[in-house]
């Protein structure tokens, strides 16, 4: 068995702390190409041209993520830390999660070579922490992988609730709405926990000057990577084949569709 | 040694993408010399034809748990029990919730959402740039895992009957409790994840009274139906129908869109359709650019004369 993170001084509180409603809460964010970019790659197509893309916080992190852990903090106080797995040029979507209202946060200065790897800096970071609650968005819009929250979850071993889509918490208990096939289901879970935050959490927050400001002055800590080796090596990318273009069918002879979709195109 | 394959039981039926996890499995399985064996919770009625789909056994442990850590530690065990060198998940809600836990448990690599076989290094293709783009990625770890994304591998058949099991592992306390489970869609809806045929619709209905048509061509055509988010988002249509970037993503054989124009973030949830048809009145809405049949046409001119002519092939099949 493969050696798995210390977990026994973990994320939950010592017992003077359990009334307290004062929450620690971990939101991790990753950055992404604005959702307009467009998508080309360089050096022999191993590597994403990052010329001209603009890089924005993943939308599902911001919207979701933070946003609904700022709005608990709001109503039952508490503190909200960012963690970023990064270099250098992470800087300015950890500084536009500040302004949007987060207290602090923490770069690991290491490039993100892969989830696994992400993931087990989270947990080394998060582990000797007393967090009560890690977000993170659903996935990433340029990897959607929906990997990485629930492999931090396993290192600090916690409960982890995947694609919530609402989340209340009382005391040390959290009520959770999450996804599941032809519906939903609403689940009890005490902190602390990982969750990944889908549609429905929260509405996205447009930072105002003054958090803007703030944002330039608030504490982000710098901190060495732990050791770990990435598991995956991405060896190339590729775009998916070119649309032979559209076949248009006059509006009146709109019922030829069926036998051109029967015939043509095979799909009925 | 051998391939595991997580199949999702959804009450005695096994959805199609668990049907192609297994087939994925198996056929992996037949590339690195060994066994496919699936695991599975509740009961099944034989082997639930996972045989068929390429299985040679099949563990059936009694659980119902929607624990992620009670899951991975059931996972984690029938893993270690057949040897299992590579385990395959579907990248459905109960993949996307496991298959994380079990592959940082194993130390293993996982490649979420594959859409291809892996090669002898064992690199596999997978879909990013939310699909505008195309990923080939090699796991480097002894042990490894991958979910495969639904509708992107046929579902073999004809497989001889498995060996049937059952499989059982301490689980540990559940942390989560499970208050209350809703069903939104109406018993006998085609789940649209699921779905190989989709009827969506968007703005151009006008409002939700006029999405008549939109069901009922949905209804004689088998499929599924959807919507767009700025309809989800008025109330027009559930929010389990939006399809998009920031919705459901959708991969069937056909995706028929009425009244929607077509935003890089709604063909983000599209664009692994097989076909695309695009029914709109403005000619220049950036959806037909990723149309294969385009008609510039009034919805509600146009939608009862494609109804009509798939009555007609309804009937002569």
């Amino acid at each position: 068995m493969p050696q798995i993170l210390d977990v026994h001084c973990l994320i939950s509180r010592p017992d003077n702390y359990k009334n307290s409603i004062f929450m620690k809460i971990l939101v991790c964010i990753s950055k992404a190409p604005d959702t307009t970019s467009k998508i080309a790659f360089t050096d022999n197509n191993s590597k994403f041209d990052e010329n001209g893309v603009q890089f924005i916080v993943n939308p599902y992190d911001e919207w979701y993520a933070l946003v609904r852990a700022l709005e608990l903090k709001e109503a039952g106080g508490g503190n909200v830390t960012i963690l970023s797995v990064g270099g250098a040029d992470y800087e300015p979507v950890i500084r536009k999660a500040l302004a949007i209202g987060a207290d602090d946060a923490v770069r690991i200065d290491a490039a993100e070579s892969d989830s696994l790897f992400v993931a087990k800096q989270i947990a080394s970071y998060a582990k000797d922490k007393v967090f009560d609650m890690v977000f993170c968005g659903k996935e990433t819009i340029n990897f959607n992988g929906s990997v990485v929250p629930g492999m931090v979850a396993e290192l600090l071993d916690v409960p982890y609730v995947a694609l919530a889509t609402k989340i209340e918490v009382a005391g040390n208990t959290a009520t959770i709405t999450r996804e599941v096939p032809g519906g939903e289901e609403i689940l009890e879970v005490n902190t602390p926990f990982v969750l990944s935050a889908a549609k429905g959490m929260a509405e996205q927050r447009i930072p105002n000057m003054r958090g803007i400001m703030a944002a330039r002055t608030k504490p982000l800590a710098v901190e060495a990577a732990a050791a770990a080796s990435a598991s995956t090596e991405v060896k190339g990318y590729s775009l998916p084949p070119a649309k032979g273009g559209c076949k248009y069918i006059a509006p009146e002879n709109a019922g030829d569709l069926i036998k051109l979709l029967h015939e043509e195109a095979k799909v009925i | 040694m051998s391939v595991l394959i997580y199949a999702d039981n959804h009450g005695g039926k096994f959805p199609k993408s668990s049907l192609e996890a297994v087939s994925y499995g198996a056929d992996i399985a037949a590339q690195l010399g060994t066994d496919a064996v699936a695991i599975t919770c509740g009961k099944i009625d034989g082997d639930g034809g996972l045989g068929a789909a390429g299985a040679s056994k099949v563990l059936v442990a009694d659980v119902n748990t929607s624990d992620s850590q009670q899951m991975t530690r059931l996972v984690v065990a029938a893993a270690s029990q057949v040897g299992a060198s590579v385990v395959i998940f579907s990248h459905d809600i109960e993949g996307k919730l496991v298959a994380p836990r079990v592959a940082a448990r194993l130390d293993a690599g996982l490649v979420p959402g594959a859409t291809s076989l892996p090669t002898a290094d064992f690199t596999v293709k997978k879909n990013v740039f939310s699909g505008k783009a195309i990923a080939d990625i090699a796991i480097t770890t002894d042990k490894k895992v991958i979910t495969l994304l639904p509708n992107s591998y046929s579902v073999k058949s004809g497989g001889a009957a498995a060996a049937v099991e059952s499989f059982s592992a301490d689980l540990g306390a559940a942390g989560i409790k499970v208050k209350e489970v809703i069903h939104e869609g109406k018993d006998g809806e085609i789940p649209l994840p699921e779905a190989e045929l989709v009827v969506s619709a968007g703005r151009g209905m006008k409002g939700p009274e006029h999405w008549g048509p939109i069901e009922e061509l949905a209804k004689v055509l088998g499929a599924a139906t959807a919507c767009s988010r700025p309809v989800s988002d008025i109330g027009w249509r559930p929010h389990h129908e939006h399809v998009g970037q920031t919705g459901i993503t959708v991969r069937p054989n056909l995706y028929i869109a009425v009244g929607i124009s077509g935003a890089i973030q709604h063909l983000a949830g599209v664009n692994g359709s097989k076909v695309i048809v695009v029914i709109n009145k403005d000619p220049e809405a950036p959806f037909f650019k990723a149309a294969d049949y385009g008609i510039v046409g009034d919805a509600f001119e146009v939608l009862p004369k494609i109804i009509d002519a798939a009555k007609q092939f309804a009937a002569s099949k």
